[in-house]
């Protein structure tokens, strides 16, 4: 007992001094990071922009955490990695400079943290951590390691330094995937299978934006919803998916992970419109589109700044106007007219300011939202919508 | 009315994984030997059936190979428990942590390969494992959608189940499989070859689960893969061998009970019950609470745990 106990003591003591060594070598580099940057704003020479010191381009190592395996088929991740990929290519980076750390779970404080430590020690200076749950951890060690770039997917919180959060206006793809629903159905009855109830502003606007892209085209279409309660529940989206066909509904819309109900709906003879990335390989026969997210518009512009010293630490909100979100190529199961329907939406949102949540809107409840000739400002519109539009139904 | 019916059709569905994993606890646990490794053999199951489902488009293959594969990750735990005698709780929970993870791996690697970028089983099958339809039966009104229209798996589920409680209760092989979980040593006494029952019992047991997770992956699904589809569907069983008190008719009635209790938050409408949905995810859970305190109070109702599981058996310190 008393031999273990000792073992446990020197352990303890090893590992406290281990930390202890690392926390001051990475305090070094530090200090001399933030006098470079400093001589170089005194010289006043170029990009007086950034507030983080340029990284040549054979330099940049970028670190991703993703909270499953992108292999996965269809999901969230499987579109993150797209992203990255694609930043690659754009940028023409070396398959040795980008590190992915897959699995990562988002509610395990110590499998994020060595996760991302793992990332730093094998020499990444960008950060990128994709899922929700990783946010508290970014903070922190974008403090303990200010030499490195933290950038946040989905989350609200950052430094204004080296650690941001980015995310986009998925609702302005969910209004044009509600115009192809609308003009489909012939029940009038949409589907909805959320993954979060109306407490949560990201899904709830969702579906806000669907139902009046819907309602845009088909005055008379009612949405239902069914709420997992699960970001990723295989089975709960499934069941949720077969109670909206067995209420009448023959669109199935989902925001959640898996191409499940889109399936649901290819078995039951009816249609879906699919969400991250294009499920019609998953269910062609009911897929009239895909809402989908373009990530290596963000992941490219991030790397980019970074090499050129223009990295302003800034938070990133980019739209369809960016090329970040749009909805996939209609399949040939939509209605006819759909495409110049969905073409002159996407005008009025790209070329003349549209942004969905314009003016006076109708809740379900009876109350209004909004007033004439204003929008709802972004905080509004990622933090505090928890009402549905007046076609939306909660069954 | 109609919503009603289709609640219950939902209720059997979600209920036969359920219903596979429980009856084939429940002869592994009759032998006395507590495998926590269900999930873990359906995962096994589900990927296996499902790859041979891809490769050979045959579904009755794909079943077969499905049973082949939950029941060589229980000959896995019979070897180590049985014949090495290594701890049962912790096999079990290995044996979940690797079914998994093989299943996700195999899954992955497949998916890597595909040039689409997605699994999906052909057509055949998904035709196959669709809902039967007998005509002059599944067209009568309500009973015809209620008794005759499920998938396959389903009646398979239902006969294996009657099948067992037959086999346990009106078969020597049955009575000699109670005895060895009763008592191994007196059972040895009396001339049962106790280390052959075992290894008998547990393998068919990884079989029955097996089947059970090949609904998970082809069914629950749709016959696309995705990784962790049995998504601890195989630790409800393990809950649901008590509820069904360890006989395989009572886990026909239990298991379509929780198929019922996990699909009523989609169709209880939440105009008339505005319960927040967390409730009912909590729900199933509050039942079995509820049905353990009300089994273990009921004094004269006889409770059918085996008296030796978990202990395994050493012959020479009979």
């Amino acid at each position: 007992m008393k031999k273990l106990l000792s073992l446990l003591v020197v352990s303890a003591m090893v590992v406290s001094l281990c930390a202890c060594g690392s926390n001051q070598s990475t305090q070094e580099p530090a200090e001399t990071a933030e006098t470079t940057e400093a001589t170089e704003t005194t010289e006043g020479t170029t990009e007086a922009t950034g507030v983080m010191p340029a990284i040549a381009k054979e330099d940049i190592k970028v670190g991703v955490i993703h909270i499953t395996d992108p292999a996965e088929g269809s999901g969230y991740t499987y579109t993150h990695d797209l992203g990255i990929q694609g930043m690659q290519k754009n940028i023409g980076l070396d398959d040795s400079q980008i590190v992915r750390k897959n699995n990562v779970n988002d509610s395990d404080a110590t499998a994020i943290e060595n996760a991302i430590r793992e990332c730093i020690e094998e020499g990444c200076n960008i950060i990128f951590a994709t899922s929700w749950g990783f946010m508290d951890t970014c903070e922190a060690l974008a403090e303990e390691f200010p030499e490195v770039i933290f950038s946040h997917g989905t989350g609200y919180k950052s430094n204004g330094v080296n650690f941001n959060n980015y995310f986009g206006r998925i609702y302005q793809a969910r209004y044009l995937a509600g115009i192809a629903a609308g003009l489909k159905t012939e029940s009038n009855k949409l589907g909805y299978v959320a993954a979060m109830g109306q407490d949560n502003s990201e899904v709830t606007g969702g579906i806000n934006a669907f139902a009046m892209g819907a309602y845009s085209v088909n005055p008379d279409c009612e949405v239902y919803v069914k709420v997992t309660n699960s970001w990723f529940d295989p089975e709960g989206e499934t069941q949720a998916a077969q109670a909206l066909v067995d209420l009448g509904c023959d669109v199935i819309a989902q925001h959640c992970d898996t191409p499940n109900p889109q399936t649901v709906a290819e078995q039951n003879g009816v249609w879906g419109v699919g969400y991250n990335s294009d499920m019609s390989k998953d269910a062609p026969d009911a897929v009239l589109t895909s809402v989908m997210w373009d990530w290596s518009v963000y992941y490219t512009y991030a790397v980019q700044s970074v090499i050129d010293g223009t990295w302003s630490g800034e938070n990133y909100f980019g739209g369809m106007a960016d090329g970040l979100v749009d909805i996939a190529a209609l399949s040939d199961l939509c209605a006819e007219g759909t495409q110049e329907a969905v073409d002159a939406a996407r005008d009025q949102i790209i070329n003349e300011g549209f942004n969905v949540f314009d003016g006076v809107i109708e809740t379900n409840d009876g109350s209004t939202v909004g007033a004439e000739g204003a929008t709802l400002s972004d905080a509004e519109i990622t933090g505090s919508m928890n009402w549905y539009f007046k076609n939306v139904v909660v069954k | 009315m109609e919503i009603l019916i289709k609640f219950l059709v939902a209720a059997v569905g979600a209920g036969t994984p359920l219903l596979f994993g429980t009856v084939g606890e429940i002869l592994t646990e009759k032998t006395g030997h507590l495998n926590l490794g269900v999930e873990g053999m359906m995962s096994i199951g589900a990927c296996v059936g499902f790859m041979v489902g891809y490769y050979t488009d045959n579904f009755a293959l794909a079943i077969l190979a499905s049973a082949a594969a939950g029941a060589f990750s229980a000959l896995i735990y019979a070897v180590l428990t049985v014949t090495f005698m290594a701890n049962q709780n912790v096999t079990g929970l290995t044996l979940t942590i690797f079914g998994i993870g093989f299943a996700n791996f195999i899954g992955i690697f497949i998916l890597n390969k595909t040039p689409e970028g997605t699994l999906k089983l052909p057509e055949n099958i998904t035709a196959a494992m669709r809902g039967i339809s007998i005509s002059g039966l599944s067209e009568l009104p309500v009973v015809g959608e209620l008794l005759f229209s499920y998938s396959p798996f389903v009646y398979i589920g239902i006969i294996i189940a009657c099948i067992s409680a037959w086999y346990l209760n009106h078969t020597k092989a049955g009575l000699n499989l109670k005895a060895v979980g009763e008592n191994p040593g007196a059972a040895d006494a009396a001339g049962i070859k106790v280390t052959s029952v075992k290894y008998r019992n547990i393998i068919l047991g990884g079989a029955i689960c097996g089947i059970g997770g090949v609904y998970c992956s082809m069914i629950i699904n749709g016959g696309v893969w995705i990784s962790n589809n049995v998504g601890g569907l195989g630790w409800i069983a393990v809950a649901l061998v008590i509820f069904a008190n360890w006989q395989p008719a009572y886990a026909i009635l239990g298991s379509f009970v929780f198929g019922a209790l996990r699909v009523l938050k989609y169709y209880i409408p939440q105009s008339v019950l505005p319960f927040p949905i967390a409730f009912y995810d909590m729900l199933p859970f509050l039942i079995t609470a509820l049905v353990l305190v009300i089994s273990s109070m009921r004094k004269s109702g006889r409770i059918n745990l085996p008296a030796a599981l978990g202990l395994n058996y050493f012959r020479e310190e009979r």
